[in-house]
């Protein structure tokens, strides 16, 4: 995965809390191999109305923010399915970074699997950013990655935190299979123990 | 000190902590299903083999359609490539496969309990995000991405932060006609769809207690439509009487030893708990649906929420939102709604006692409107059969299938069509979940068979009270 230590980008307010991954990327898509590109699957029906015409209401489709690499949404953004595709799709449309007041457990660990860095700020501060991006299309936010902070459209600067493990491998872009596999020695110790624990595991 | 049964069953799996918090634990067993072959691609890019074969399981579930008995008789030639792929990636990597041919095929969470890969006091991992499932066993089980799932083949061990940990006590006794179901939809709706984000939840109380193995499943099920990591339930002699004998449980000495350690697992009467919420048994209803996320669930007696109510605004907007697409008016009382098609099946409520209550509600009745019933394995197919519960469904007009996914998530052709309307045993009422512009209401399997019989959305009580 690519190293992230800064990122600026042009921000896109998502007003909606609890968006799922199914709405990210609808399950008929999920049968495409990684390798074909996910671009032109982001938030594939919920951007389109019933005709299936993009609808321009929906932010991500207004001129503005056509380059947008940053989201700012609402709480629980992508509960639900396990389903990676959902990063896979954020990722191949640019965006670097999701900021919410929180995530749902298994995308928060999938956006960072993927060289994503998910922010979690107060909800206040997402309503204020959201506001100011909506005041303001096409603002610029920065995610530092190396100073824990993100820099929103006015300047301000709000700290976030963010799993050390992941930020370091984050920072260095490093795939967490090769760091484990170095460990062998570690997990073949527990793997002994566990036999002698509940060796009808192993039989 | 004491401890939660959680944290028993973590401190045994830890490999190593780091200075800065992150757990390495190791993985007793992997379920894989047709969804997890990204896993497989990664792990052959990197040249590597997988590390534990004997403790990896795969069955197809999600693309297999509910139609065919033979890979080869799949006409959708993506479907059929997926399913065939699993085959060659489980006879290359050596791993555990239930495929079509087996008569042990079904959804991943279906299968694992049924062949005792589920065990209380292990740690189960799986690339789909009901792994909660498992729980009801007393093991420690939870859903990954596909990176994660990569992770697992190859080490036999994942990186993770300790999660806090919840317990939720439903105490009293479930009234006439309420099950399961309704117990996991009505603590959804009490602590919201993100009310257990970052936790391992631990169900107790008199009503978990009083339930049987197959509606503890359900309830850690859907664990994950309150935001949870886990859900967990103390293994008692249910749990011993329901892992006896099966194909991949302990036998003989490795049996009693595994019940002496398993009996140690419950949590510690004096452990303490991150957060602890309290539900009502007494007071729950059978519950339904009516918007497009789990926590918007009111009871069958009640009506369609007037957003207008709601004072946030954005909170207020989303509702809106919601009675759009679900083409619902403030007011509506949820028996007045008519369905359009009813699904009975998933990691939900596809299992044997789903489909026997089903069955009672729908014995010498007939279907108003196109019923699925989808079993939720081919061992819970074969028991129906067994119990001629396949004849009370076809003799009323319904549709008995082979063991899939199917309309839970809509990925093997088995989909409810646009503006349609559906009663739906499954877990997730999610914008196109169950396909493009339908429309979904989450019920229990008698709900449902209620729903599939009246046309509408239905107080299966008094159906039940007429028999």
């Amino acid at each position: 995965m690519d190293a992230f230590t800064t990122f600026t980008a042009v921000a896109v307010p998502l007003d909606a809390a609890n968006v799922d991954t199914d709405q990210i990327i609808p399950a008929p898509f999920l049968s495409r191999p990684r390798a074909d590109g996910y671009r032109d699957l982001l938030f594939y029906r919920v951007r389109r109305d019933a005709d299936g015409e993009m609808n321009p209401d929906f932010t991500l489709n207004q001129d503005a923010y056509k380059d947008a690499g940053i989201i700012v949404a609402d709480r629980n953004f992508g509960c639900g399915s396990s389903r990676e595709n959902a990063a896979w799709t954020l990722l191949d449309n640019g965006f670097r970074s999701v900021i919410a007041p929180s995530f749902g457990d298994i995308h928060y660990n999938n956006q960072m699997n993927n060289g994503m860095v998910p922010v979690i700020l107060r909800d206040a501060v997402c309503a204020t950013i959201r506001a100011q991006l909506h005041a303001g299309p096409g603002a610029r936010i920065t995610v530092d990655l190396q100073s824990n902070r993100v820099t929103g459209p006015d300047g301000t600067k709000y700290e976030f935190a963010i799993p050390e493990f992941n930020r370091y491998r984050l920072l260095e872009g490093l795939d967490d299979i090769a760091m484990t596999l170095d460990l062998e020695a570690d997990i073949a110790a527990c793997e002994a123990r566990r036999r002698a624990q509940e060796g009808w595991l192993f039989r | 000190m004491a401890k939660t049964m959680f944290e028993k069953i973590w401190d045994r799996h830890v490999v190593l902590e780091r200075d800065d918090g992150q757990v390495l634990l190791y993985i007793d067993r992997h379920l894989c299903h047709d969804g997890s072959r990204a896993g497989f691609t990664k792990l052959k890019s990197l040249g590597l083999k997988l590390r534990r074969p004997e403790q990896t399981f795969a069955t197809p579930d999600h693309y297999r359609p509910s139609t065919v008995k033979t890979v080869a008789q799949i006409e959708d030639p993506t479907m059929r490539g997926i399913l065939e792929q699993l085959v060659a990636n489980a006879a290359e990597f050596g791993i555990h496969h239930f495929g079509l041919d087996s008569g042990k095929q079904g959804i991943a969470h279906v299968v694992g309990p049924e062949l005792g890969i589920t065990l209380p006091g292990i740690l189960l991992v799986c690339g789909d995000s009901h792994t909660a499932t498992h729980g009801a066993l007393g093991a420690f089980a939870f859903g990954i991405g596909a990176s994660e799932v990569a992770h697992v083949m190859a080490t036999q061990t994942l990186w993770q932060r300790k999660p806090k940990s919840m317990r939720i006590t439903v105490d009293g006794a479930l009234g006439f006609g309420v099950a399961a179901k309704d117990v996991i939809l009505a603590i959804i709706g009490q602590i919201g769809t993100a009310g257990a984000t970052g936790h391992a939840v631990e169900y107790a109380g008199s009503v978990i207690r009083d339930m049987g193995m197959e509606g503890r499943m359900t309830i850690c099920n859907m664990t994950i439509e309150a935001g949870g990591r886990a859900g967990m339930i103390a293994p008692d002699d249910k749990t011993l009487a329901y892992c006896k004998g099966r194909e991949f449980a302990p036998k003989g000495a490795d049996w009693d030893a595994a019940v002496e350690y398993w009996k140690t697992l419950p949590s510690d009467a004096d452990a303490v708990f991150d957060t602890d919420i309290a539900v009502d048994g007494d007071a729950i209803a059978p519950m339904v649906t009516w918007g497009t996320s789990p926590e918007n669930v009111v009871p069958v007696t009640g009506a369609v929420p007037d957003p207008v109510a709601e004072p946030d605004p954005v909170k207020r907007k989303s509702l809106e939102g919601a009675l759009a697409y679900m083409d619902l008016k403030p007011g509506t009382r949820m028996t007045d709604i008519a369905v359009d098609k009813v699904f009975i099946g998933s990691c939900t409520n596809g299992r044997i006692e789903d489909l026997r209550i089903a069955a009672k509600v729908a014995k010498g009745r007939r279907a108003a409107v196109a019923t699925l019933i989808v079993p939720g394995s081919t061992l819970v197919k074969r028991q129906a059969e067994a119990e001629g519960l396949d004849r009370i469904f076809i003799d009323a007009g319904m549709e008995w299938r082979e063991s899939a996914c199917s309309m839970c998530v809509a990925q093997n052709g088995d989909y409810l069509e646009p503006g349609k309307r559906s009663a739906s045993t499954s877990n997730r009422n999610f914008m196109g979940r169950q396909g493009e512009g339908g429309r979904t209401h989450l019920v229990g399997p008698a709900m449902a068979a209620a729903a599939a019989v009246t046309g509408r959305i239905t107080d299966v009580r008094q159906m039940m009270e007429e028999n």
